[in-house]
């Protein structure tokens, strides 16, 4: 199978640490990553307008890109993942919106949301399996508190993402097992972290932040994992100081579990993301 | 030569806005064999019957056809207009070209065509049908009732009462249901086990009536007026006739640990047990999967601390099989399971509670006493947060999407209550709708809200958590002023979403009675027969045909009880002649009709027969059992040779009408 990816914006700058440890750990684990070539911006945010069709080109282009190599299209930020399944759910479902924006981009076959898009979270769980993880782990977490941070790009909305029940997800904490770590269950990890609100209402993305550490820190977690680079930026920079928690990117401890090293790793514990 | 009368119905304005019956008279007068034809504004009135009487004289008719509202609606009308007249019932078709026609096409041209085509279909049938004759079939004068709750105890009752005999059929080792796990009931706030009690005790004494409690009903096969019914009355270990309900089995029972189910798991019981103080029958029964004497060979202390003697180890299930006339479905209801609903935090804190579960935390006789505490802490709260719509009125397809119906009831009766008992507890309600239609009921909403100064904020819940530094934090919106709110409670109750009990789907698929999506029984009719099931000889009472109320279920349930009574109240029954039969001079034996009868009324017989080619042979031919035969017709279409033909809708009739359309 040809796992094409989608590294996106923040990953090729700011998030680094996440893409190259993906890369070196998808690498070891039997699903190499293959770029796709020119991939665009995929917007960022879902547009919720549907006559904005613009606004979905980003996406649809590496939907499309991915479709004509064959294979799958695999993405690791919660925001792409987002904005991907949701495009692509759109140009399987509405047929306006699939029918101007392949008469924009002249697509000589069709696009009809045929790629399956996949976030590398469900790579490892439905293709590798956390039990085949479980045992490639050479320098398990061992006695590590880890607290999972879902945020809400990676679950909602929940029929379209089909990620993980939105209430009451499982997947990280099963990463987290298969890691040797010990997962720290707590209510707060499916909250929204604010998002870009941080900007527009930053007394409301401390108090959401606030919640969501108070949360983890009661139920003991020592550290957080998340796969969002604007989670992990707000987690880190809007958190109060009493408060700080060191926050990885999921992909991090993959490749210390595993024993590899990156250029970007290890990465310093609250440092900026 | 046949002569065929046509009456075209205008059923006012329903048919004849969007079709032109003088067109389709006008249509059908050209048709041979058709002797006359009219239009009437009402042909089921008394006018209408008459102008059908008067024809038949006048013109000798033979056969009519009638264009009308559905066969479901009015062909015994038009089949007894007949008869009056001396012309077979069997003898009247339906064209329906109002709910087919006249309800569906908007455009007059279009619809006046169908209706013509309809009318065509009808006419081309009517020449080939027989006369037939109904049989007869005897009545049982006994009825069955399956479930044991109020809505089966009241059923039970009222049939009793009218002089016949009828059996209760309950899975639990106990009657009493659901309504003996609540505390008060609304709107009135009297003590449920004080109205139920007596019932309980007047059905157990009844000499009419018979309980058959810690049974399931197996296989259901017959027909209205003569159901066969298995009972499987599960082994009790305990003889029944000998016990004397002292209990004391139940309280040395060294195994504890089973949490008991009429207790919602929050309190623990015996592997012997009676499932709660007011039982009836008051007789323990062991539940084997726990007891240490069947698990493990050793123990036996309930046999000998027992002072009668009536621990019986070795005792087996017991199928028990016995016919009734009718029966009753009143298997009641339970709550959606909260597995989906991860937000509201029931599965991680004890503090989170079902409002039935909150029925047993304010009882009396439940595992606090009645002392409403925290099961975290076995503190009692300072306040509680009640959640309306858990499950119900969801779209989102982890829910259901139709109204619990109780459920604002009984928020406003808990509110109330926690506040009376206990004044210092806050009480806040988030709803998305207060829906109180009832006597007495909105009044009994307001002074929830008035007098004993419940919140109620019009908004949900979107997440419950469990606070570290104890109780638990509440995420809602208050829709009214727009605002997010972040609130502390102790105690969260969730109004949880009602659905038919486990089991309902295999109960009516033995009883071939339908049941919608949701799995709650269907009425024959909703509006004019709600208490029937469209299976002849099956009523529903209670919460398995839909949510509803004690009161409503009492009602229902009595009039279930007043169908089943008009019905063994008749010695025999008409059958319907509308039966499969056997062309055996051209059934090669092979048998597909057999497999596909759902009512085992086909069997084989080995036959002289006359083959087609005129000669006499010995062979295997199919036979219908003509009592048994429901007339569905399965087997003509399975029958290879068409040699499985149906009464009143022979293959000759039926292809008549398609030759009709094409």
């Amino acid at each position: 199978m040809l796992y094409n990816y989608y590294p996106g914006c923040t990953l090729s700058t700011k998030a680094k640490a996440l893409d190259q440890a993906a890369r070196a750990c998808a690498a070891k684990l039997g699903f190499p990553l293959v770029e796709l070539p020119e991939w665009q911006c995929c917007g960022a945010v879902y547009p919720l307008a549907p006559d904005a069709i613009a606004e979905r080109l980003g996406a649809a282009r590496a939907l499309i890109s991915a479709r004509d190599k064959g294979g799958v299209l695999v993405t690791l930020c919660s925001a792409c993942h987002h904005v991907l399944k949701r495009v692509n759910d759109d140009l399987a479902r509405d047929e306006e919106i699939r029918n101007k924006v392949n008469a924009y981009l002249e697509v000589k076959e069709p696009y009809q949301g045929e790629t399956k898009v996949l976030h590398f979270l469900e790579v490892l769980r439905d293709q590798v399996g956390f039990a085949k993880l479980a045992q490639l782990v050479t320098h398990p977490l061992t006695g590590r508190k880890i607290g999972a941070y879902y945020g809400c790009m990676l679950l909602r909305p929940s029929k379209v993402l089909a990620f993980d029940d939105p209430e009451n997800p499982q997947l990280l904490e099963n990463f987290l097992q298969a890691l040797g770590a010990t997962p720290v269950r707590y209510g707060m990890r499916n909250e929204c972290c604010t998002g870009y609100m941080a900007v527009t209402n930053p007394g409301l993305c401390k108090q959401m932040v606030g919640e969501i550490l108070r949360s983890a820190r009661d139920e003991e977690a020592q550290a957080l994992i998340t796969a969002c680079p604007l989670c992990r930026y707000n987690l880190v920079a809007n958190a109060a100081p009493e408060q700080k928690v060191p926050v990885y990117y999921f992909t991090e401890l993959l490749a210390q579990a595993l024993g590899l090293q990156t250029e970007a790793a290890p990465v310093q514990a609250g440092g900026e993301g | 030569m046949q002569k065929i009368g046509v009456f075209v119905c205008w059923c006012g304005s329903n048919i004849a806005t969007t079709v032109d019956v003088a067109q389709v008279v006008a249509a059908v007068k050209t048709i041979p064999n058709v002797a006359f034809a009219a239009d009437y504004k009402y042909m089921c009135s008394e006018g209408g019957q008459e102008l059908i009487h008067k024809a038949v004289q006048d013109y000798q008719l033979d056969r009519i056809v009638v264009c009308s509202c559905s066969p479901r609606m009015h062909e015994a009308t038009f089949r007894n207009c007949a008869e009056q007249v001396g012309i077979n019932p069997y003898l009247v078709e339906i064209a329906n070209i109002r709910e087919q026609c006249s309800w569906i096409i908007k455009d007059r041209a279009q619809a006046t065509a169908k209706a013509i085509q309809l009318a065509k279909a009808a006419i081309a049938k009517v020449r080939f049908n027989t006369p037939l004759t109904p049989g007869e079939s005897k009545v049982v004068k006994r009825a069955l009732v399956i479930g044991g709750g109020i809505a089966g105890i009241q059923a039970a009752l009222d049939i009793a009462e009218a002089g016949y005999k009828v059996d209760i059929v309950e899975r639990q080792p106990a009657i009493g249901g659901r309504m003996a796990q609540l505390d008060k009931t609304f709107p009135t706030l009297d003590c449920s086990a004080c109205i139920l009690t007596p019932k309980m005790m007047d059905a157990a004494n009844h000499p009419n009536i018979k309980l058959y409690t810690y049974s399931e009903v197996e296989a259901v096969s017959g027909f209205v007026g003569n159901f066969e019914v298995k009972i499987r009355q599960k082994a009790r270990s305990v003889d029944a006739k000998r016990c004397t309900g002292c209990g004391i089995c139940t309280e040395k029972c060294p195994s504890r640990k089973t949490s008991s189910e009429f207790e919602l798991g929050l309190k623990t019981r015996g592997a012997i047990y009676i499932p709660f103080s007011q039982a009836l029958p008051k007789v323990p029964v062991i539940d084997r999967e726990h007891c240490l004497k069947f698990q493990t060979g050793k123990c036996g202390i309930c046999s000998k601390v027992c002072p009668a003697e009536c621990i019986d180890y070795t005792q087996q299930d017991e199928i028990i099989t016995e016919h009734y006339g009718a029966i009753v479905a009143a298997t009641g209801f339970d709550l959606l399971p909260l597995d989906k609903f991860g937000e509201y935090g029931y599965q991680d804190s004890p503090d989170v509670i079902t409002s039935l579960e909150f029925e047993r935390l304010t009882n009396a006789t439940g595992p606090t006493e009645g002392h409403l505490v925290c099961p975290s802490t076995g503190k009692e709260p300072k306040s509680v947060i009640i959640v309306s719509c858990v499950g119900s009125r969801d779209t989102s397809g982890r829910g259901k999407t139709y109204c619990s119906k109780i459920c604002c009831m009984y928020n406003a009766k808990q509110a109330m209550y926690i506040r009376e008992k206990y004044p210092q507890i806050d009480v806040t309600v988030f709803y998305i709708d207060v829906r109180t239609p009832g006597k007495a009921f909105d009044e009994f909403y307001r002074r929830a809200v008035e007098e004993f100064n419940v919140h109620y904020i019009k908004g949900q819940v979107g997440k419950v958590l469990k606070d570290a530094r104890g109780g638990l934090t509440v995420f809602a919106s208050d829709l009214l002023s727009d605002k997010h709110l972040m609130l502390h409670a102790d105690m969260v109750i969730l109004a949880t979403a009602v659905k038919p009990a486990a089991g309902a789907r295999k109960l009516a698929t033995m009883l071939t009675a339908s049941m919608d999506n949701d799995d709650f029984f269907t009425e024959a009719h909703p509006k004019l027969r709600p208490v029937e099931s469209p299976t002849a000889g099956i009523f529903l009472a209670g919460m398995c045909q839909g949510p509803k109320d004690i009161p409503e279920t009492v009602s229902q349930a009595g009039a279930a009880a007043v169908k089943v009574v008009g019905l063994l109240a008749k010695d025999k029954l008409r059958t319907n002649p509308c039966v499969a039969h056997c062309q055996e001079n051209i059934c090669s034996g092979c048998l597909a009709c057999e497999k596909v009868c759902p009512y085992g009324a086909i069997t084989a017989e080995t036959k002289t027969v006359i083959n087609l080619a005129g000669v006499k042979e010995q062979r295997t031919v199919a036979v219908v059992n003509q009592t048994l035969c429901q007339g569905c017709g399965a087997c003509t279409v399975a029958c290879p040779a068409a040699a499985m033909d149906l009464k009143g809708f022979s293959n000759q009739e039926i292809l008549a009408e398609v030759d009709a359309l094409c």
